[in-house]
């Protein structure tokens, strides 16, 4: 099913315009709605979550997969924390599947896959690092995140890699928060690999009641 | 022989009694006297033997060239995996680069396993079981209560993550600090929808994983059931640590060499050595 963005809801309670390779952090309460739109299309958007309560106790990627005994990420799977609650489940997708094995870019990582010549390139992590910072959050508060949009196959002999996006322009996610959280996301700035169709573009973030 | 421990004296006579009390279960030390040493690694080279129970933990810190054996001796560990650099353990395992950056899901002989500043912390050398599991993560208490009746720390199905908990409190470090980890032992397959498949259990005894440090780490070891396996029964058993020092990885080292990618891995590790 193909949808574009509505609309907006009267119960709008935040409606964000995210420029490409930006940061963006959210309080979102129990209760309340996220939609995250891919306004161009094929647009990774890295994603954390935090419960608002007590920071130690983050999503999971392990966990989220262990739990639903599937890699990939699509309509009603349910974000999970490293203590195995629920944070967010995903209320609705108009793409098939997100991936959450393939974890943030980093200047770091970037110089392995593609050479020193990009160490000096935007990041996700250098986004997160960014984003938890406002909040007092730092390295250790890092763990695999959730890539919406963003296209990663694991192939039978275990070769996986990320690839062309099953997005499309104005294709979107949405959540709903099982728990008082912070989002942490990263608009992904990643130019080297097709996780952006080799173009950072912006996303709608659409917080909801 | 019976004591009585109404004073001091007497308590300290139990005590003492129990010296030489040998169980599977339990560290050598010292080091040197491994019951495990490899062939043509001198005693004094050694640097830890233990055998972690099931449903135990374990941590140390060892030197970078450090080989680590574990041997799965019953055939049915899960041994759970953190590692941080010694000198900085903000700087740890990132379990999606290894996969990423190495354009594969499943970990075997030749692979390495990379920190999140894109620098090698260990090298698998050899690999016996080829069956291990970078996608599960560790079990936690609410999942072990749920199966087990009670997944408490101090109860009989203790989980991975709480185990974790106070292992690297002891290092000064908290629950922030505990990342994605590894499961060895315990294989993981992804099918073709996406589906997690979990390998049959247990397998042959005696399976065993070589890892090259290639940087000063604190290894922390959970071994607990793995969050995938389907029976009731808390069903884990020990698994053997064996350590020795080694020499730093040489620049023609095979391993090193095998991709462009783990090239460049070592390449940033030496540079972080560069001072």
């Amino acid at each position: 099913m193909t949808q574009t963005l509505a609309t907006m809801p009267e119960s709008t309670v935040q409606d964000a315009f995210v420029p490409a390779r930006a940061p963006w952090t959210c309080t979102i309460s129990k209760g309340q709605k996220l939609r995250i739109v891919d306004l161009e299309g094929n647009q990774a958007v890295d994603f954390l979550v935090y419960s608002a309560a007590d920071d130690a106790e983050r999503y999971s990627a392990q966990d989220t997969i262990a739990a639903q005994g599937n890699i990939f990420l699509r309509e009603g799977s349910v974000l999970l924390s490293n203590e195995g609650h629920p944070m967010m489940t995903i209320t609705g997708s108009a793409v098939a599947y997100h991936d959450t094995i393939g974890g943030a870019c980093s200047c770091e990582s970037n110089t392995l896959r593609y050479g020193h010549h990009t160490k000096a390139q935007h990041s996700c992590v250098d986004n997160f690092l960014d984003g938890n910072a406002r909040y007092g959050r730092g390295k250790r508060d890092m763990v695999s995140n959730v890539n919406w949009f963003m296209n990663v196959p694991v192939e039978a002999d275990g070769a996986l890699g990320i690839v062309d996006g099953i997005s499309a322009p104005g294709l979107w996610v949405e959540l709903r928060a099982e728990m008082d959280v912070v989002v942490v996301v990263s608009n992904c700035p990643q130019i080297n690999n097709p996780c952006n169709g080799f173009n950072p573009t912006p996303v709608q973030m659409i917080v909801t009641e | 022989m019976s004591f009585s421990t109404a004073d001091p004296y007497g308590a300290r006579d139990h005590a003492r009694a129990m010296a030489g009390t040998h169980v599977l279960t339990m560290p050598t030390l010292p080091a040197s006297e491994a019951a495990d040493r490899p062939g043509g690694v001198p005693s004094e080279a050694m640097v830890w033997e233990e055998v972690i129970a099931g449903g135990g933990y374990a941590a140390k810190r060892i030197g970078r060239g450090a080989r680590l054996r574990l041997t799965d001796l019953e055939g049915d560990a899960c041994v759970s995996m953190l590692l941080f650099n010694a000198e900085q353990p903000t700087e740890r395992l990132n379990v999606a680069d290894t996969l990423k950056v190495q354009w594969n899901a499943y970990l075997g002989t030749g692979q390495l396993l990379l920190s999140d500043m894109g620098r090698v912390m260990m090298s698998i050398v050899e690999d016996e079981a080829g069956s291990h599991d970078a996608l599960c993560g560790a079990s936690n208490e609410r999942g072990n209560d749920a199966k087990y009746g009670s997944g408490a720390n101090y109860g009989e199905a203790p989980n991975a993550r709480d185990r974790f908990k106070i292992a690297v409190a002891k290092f000064g470090l908290g629950a922030k600090d505990i990342h994605p980890c590894i499961n060895w032992f315990k294989g993981v397959r992804v099918g073709p929808d996406g589906e997690t498949e979990l390998g049959r259990a247990p397998a042959p005894a005696s399976r065993s994983l070589t890892l090259r440090a290639e940087m000063d780490l604190i290894v922390v070891f959970a071994n607990c059931p793995h969050v995938l396996d389907a029976r009731s029964d808390y069903t884990v058993t020990p698994v053997r640590v064996t350590a020795w020092r080694g020499e730093v990885t040489p620049t023609d080292d095979p391993v090193r060499n095998a991709t462009p990618e783990g090239q460049r891995a070592f390449l940033n590790t030496e540079d972080y050595f560069c001072r």
